[in-house]
């Protein structure tokens, strides 16, 4: 049993994927029977390349999705290498990770919300401050540049890699090997970035490069906050897929596998940029430098590290405050701070409709993420005790669901549920659910869980205990934690899924974010603002239990504690 | 009377024509109609809930509302069933359709027969004085959809910031240039941005009969030209500097409502009664239409061909278009939209109805509304819409 599942849990995945890739290449190419596409022909493609502002597009796709990677690295190994250890530390880590948690559509409408010419922030200060009676004309979010999508997509994604490193920093025995290098006579945010990053940046590669192929081919966010003159690739695509002339899909197929490509590209690019920085890092380190006293203090250093951490972490709560604000305003105009009254009308009035969306969407996420979770304890099991790895390329395999455009291939995906006659009921929508809700959950299992020390089990072993007596008493409950906040993350992730939904659910399952990105279509502000509340309160839970949990059933256990 | 005329006049062949109104409804006990239709607005949500729980009471028959953001997401599910070969039991049974798609869905053979000739209150309905039940954007109905409501287009201004506002594009341009920054238009292909597009190259065309004919590359070119010149000339007044457009309605309306832009448009007639009414714009906002009068055209819903309960489709329909239900829905407080019956011809008692309506503060009655300028031949608005992307999109 245990054998066959590391083969179960990719055929379970990648199943859907492939045949969602093939119902798209087919059309790329130009097949497809039910619009009348019956021979291949390279048309799409001629359409494709001439299509007004693909060049632009793509160079957009890239650069956010290449900037905003590049900066939450940047942001997230800064702080660490500042502050780890520290009493500020330990509250960062409690205040990001439930960030998270948060849908990226919820934290868009929050940011642009907040600093929009007619935005919380202008509010606040008009016109006492700034003399404004009228909101200002100046271009941001949808800037050209998508700069205010890099921020965006930087607010979601530095929580997560933060979470990442932290999950790593406990593998690598960080803080011990901070303190032999400032022993050494290392300057702390030196002997950080030469003693413990080595280490922890090749645990998190592939949630790196997972951050880049999903900064890549982003449409929630890229909508709300991205430009429009042209739109990022992915927007475009959907524009194109949702168009009334149905025979764009040809066209948009073939931008689908373009996208594809595009992800692949930069995969590749950040992988030579990184063999430039391991070479460049190694010379570094072995210089020997300490990090002494010329040009920058490190401590000036430290607090022009901590800077960004702490202004991303105000913009996003206070964005999602305004979200909360709006869910609660009456008339609300330029350039009043807070609304003119305030009424609960929105939350009584969809109260009832709120229970039946929250009660499915937390039924979805519950059960993708503890089938998924299973699944994966169990092939991470049999590959401890078949000492067989996942080779690199199956790996990649893996990551195929989080580097192939939802948008591209769901129309294959939805093609297939029909013609298993899965399409509208609990199981597709539950395996729909699952093939993006595992590899999140195995990308933040596989480290910890490779990085058990084996020495504990083998003394078990010694002592007489069966190997599944081993596995229950000894790693199962040292693997809790991480377990738990690999489970808490497939929930988030399931939460915040759409298409997915919309596709293999046959519109008929109505979950929080099916109905808020619904009602978003019609620019209520208000009940975005309620529906954001509401999305962003079911992840938060799930993490707080995730955090909990081990905590208390551990409080007799100082060795177990979360904390050193 | 209607009724019978009906029931007598031999439909045209089509099979469901072939049931009797009492089949139907027979048929349609117990079934549970799913009702694509876009959820965007809490109070269409509302209507549409009300529908359901009448024609559950009365019929028997469930209605489940499948919120879209988008139409053609339904119509990409209806695709995806033909493509696996469904051709029976399909999960979408009703759709709220607008021009382009129905155009789309009856090329490619995604609807039912023709089915409306068999629905009673279909005689209620306006065919000779509302042209727009019976051409969708030009293309024939052909008993394919049933009329659902009338909208046509409105502007919307701040009537303390702009108490002249400015009836015709020439004038919008010339008000745009003075107030550089407070107008704006929704990026098409956004179906309201295009209905911009539209009344623009209507309003100043000489000529705009041509519109009614496909398009024709030749003589496109030329007659676009002053559309282009317009917009070359508004662009660079608009908010944001043309640099930037809102995504669709709901945003401009968004801009309205923070002052960002001081003229909006609309293709409710009472909507701006109705954002007074919810607090989300200023309440000196009123609603004007240009004096060549503005574009006007029918929603619908449709059936797909493949649908599984087809009989409680036509039932929820019927009721759709009973003088109860859109009476309901042109009265601002639910909805405020326009009916497709003729309200002159109906009973003392259902007329009644609509004389009852109080359309509100902001809203023009429909006389003030016409005159109303029909929509052009699909074909041009491709056109017009693939020559803004090639124009304006960048590269």
């Amino acid at each position: 049993m245990l054998r066959r599942l590391p083969a179960l849990t990719l055929v379970l995945m990648l199943g859907p994927v492939l045949a969602g890739l093939l119902g798209t290449l087919a059309p790329a190419f130009g097949f497809l029977p039910a619009l009348g596409g019956e021979a291949l022909s390279l048309d799409p493609w001629r359409a494709l390349m001439t299509a007004p502002g693909l060049w632009g597009s793509i160079r957009l796709s890239l650069s956010t999705g290449f900037l905003s990677t590049l900066l939450a690295l940047a942001v997230v190994v800064a702080f660490c290498a500042a502050w780890q250890g520290t009493r500020p530390f330990r509250w960062f880590q409690r205040l990001l990770s439930p960030l998270l948690s948060v849908p990226h559509v919820t934290v868009a409408f929050g940011l642009a919300f907040l600093l929009a010419p007619s935005g919380w922030l202008l509010r606040l200060f008009s016109p006492w401050a700034t003399g404004l009676e009228r909101p200002p004309d100046y271009l941001f979010p949808q800037d050209g540049f998508g700069l205010a999508l890099v921020l965006g997509l930087l607010l979601k994604e530095a929580p997560f890699l933060f979470l990442m490193v932290l999950a790593a920093m406990g593998q690598v025995d960080a803080e011990r090997a901070h303190r032999v290098a400032r022993s050494l006579g290392y300057r702390p945010m030196t002997a950080w970035m030469k003693a413990v990053f080595p280490r922890i940046y090749p645990q998190i590669r592939l949630p790196v490069l997972a951050v880049l192929a999903y900064s890549l081919s982003v449409v929630d966010m890229a909508l709300v906050l991205g430009p429009t003159r042209p739109p990022t690739l992915a927007v475009q695509l959907l524009t194109w897929f949702s168009d009334a002339d149905l025979a764009l899909r040809f066209q948009a197929a073939a931008g689908a596998v373009l996208q594809l490509l595009l992800v692949i590209f930069a995969i590749g690019l950040w992988l030579v940029l990184e063999r430039l920085a391991v070479t460049l890092g190694r010379r570094w380190i072995a210089g020997g430098g300490r990090g002494a006293e010329r040009g920058l203090g490190e401590g000036w250093l430290r607090f022009l590290a901590a800077a960004p951490t702490v202004l991303l972490t105000t913009a996003v709560f206070l964005g999602l405050a305004s979200l909360l604000v709006w869910s609660l305003a009456g008339p609300w105009r330029f350039p009043d701070a807070l609304p003119s009254s305030w009424t609960l009308k929105v939350w009584s009035g969809q109260g009832a409709m709120l229970l039946q969306p929250s009660l499915t969407t937390a039924l979805l996420a519950l059960g993708a993420a503890a089938i998924a979770a299973l699944l994966c304890l169990g092939c991470l099991e049999q590959e401890v005790r078949g000492g067989k790895r996942l080779t690199t390329r199956a790996l990649w395999l893996l990551y195929l669901p989080l580097l192939a455009p939802q948008i591209g291939f769901l129309f294959g995906l939805q093609v297939l549920f029909v013609w298993l006659g899965l399409d509208g009921v609990w199981p597709g929508l539950l395996w729909s659910h699952l093939v993006f809700v595992l590899p999140y959950v195995f990308l933040s299992l596989r480290d910890p869980y490779r990085a058990w020390d084996p020495r504990y089990g083998r003394s078990a072993l010694c002592l007489g205990a069966s190997p599944w007596r081993v596995f229950w008493r000894i790693k199962f409950p040292m693997l809790l934690r991480p377990l738990l906040i690999a489970s808490a993350v497939g929930f988030a992730v399931s939460v915040a899924q759409y298409l997915p939904t919309l596709f293999a659910g046959a519109g008929r399952f109505q979950t929080l974010t099916t109905e808020a990105v619904a009602l978003s279509a019609g620019g209520n502000r208000r009940l975005i603002g309620a529906f954001g509340v509401l999305q962003m309160l079911l992840p938060l839970a799930g993490f707080a239990l995730a955090l909990a949990l081990p905590a208390w059933l551990y409080r007799n256990r100082r060795g177990m504690a979360t904390e050193h | 009377m209607a009724l019978i005329s009906l029931l007598v006049t031999a439909p045209l062949g089509a099979q469901a024509a072939d049931q009797s109104w009492q089949e139907i409804v027979a048929k349609a006990k117990g079934q549970t109609v799913y009702w694509n239709a876009w959820g965007g607005d809490d109070r269409i949500n509302a209507y549409i809930a009300w529908a359901g729980a009448m024609v559950e009471e009365r019929y028997g028959v469930e209605l489940e509302h499948v919120k879209l953001s988008d139409t053609a997401d339904a119509v990409g599910r209806v695709l995806a069933e033909k493509a696996a070969g469904k051709d029976s039991g399909g999960s979408v049974d009703l759709i709220w359709i607008n021009g382009e798609n129905f155009a789309a869905m009856k090329r490619e053979g995604l609807l039912l027969d023709p089915w409306t000739q068999s629905l009673p209150n279909y005689a209620l309905v306006d065919l000779d004085d509302k042209p727009t039940t019976r051409v969708d954007f030009t293309v024939p109905v052909d008993n394919l959809e049933a009329p659902w409501g009338m909208a046509q287009m409105v502007f919307i201004h701040d009537s303390a910031l702009v108490p002249e506002p400015p009836r015709s594009i020439g004038k919008l341009l010339a008000w745009s240039q003075e107030n550089p920054g407070r107008f704006s238009y929704p990026q098409p292909p956004d179906f309201l941005g295009s209905t911009f597009l539209k009344q623009a190259l209507i309003e100043l065309l000489d000529d705009p009969s041509i519109l009614q004919e496909p398009v024709n590359a030749d003589s496109a070119a030329m007659a676009t030209e002053p559309l282009w010149s317009f917009l070359d000339a508004l662009h660079p007044t608009l908010w944001r500097g043309g640099q930037a457009f809102p995504a669709n309605g709901p945003a401009m309306k968004q801009l309205l409502g923070d002052g960002e832009i001081d003229i909006a448009f609309s293709f409710y007639p009472a909507d701006a009664t109705s954002w007074i009414q919810r607090g989300e714009v200023s309440d000196t906002v009123r609603t004007f239409i240009m004096e060549k009068g503005t574009i006007g055209n029918t929603h619908f819903v449709a059936i797909p061909y493949n649908a599984s309960a087809p009989e409680g489709a036509m039932v929820l329909a019927n009721f759709l278009m009973s003088a109860e239900a859109q009476a309901r829905k042109q009265n601002p407080e639910y909805w405020g939209d326009f009916t497709v019956l003729d309200v002159a011809e109906l009973p003392a008692e259902e007329r009644a109805r609509f004389e009852a309506i109080d359309l509100g503060v902001a809203t023009l009655t429909p006389e003030q509304l016409s005159p109303t300028l029909l929509e052009p031949h699909p074909s041009w608005m491709e056109w017009v819409e693939s020559e803004w992307q090639r124009r304006y999109l960048g590269t």
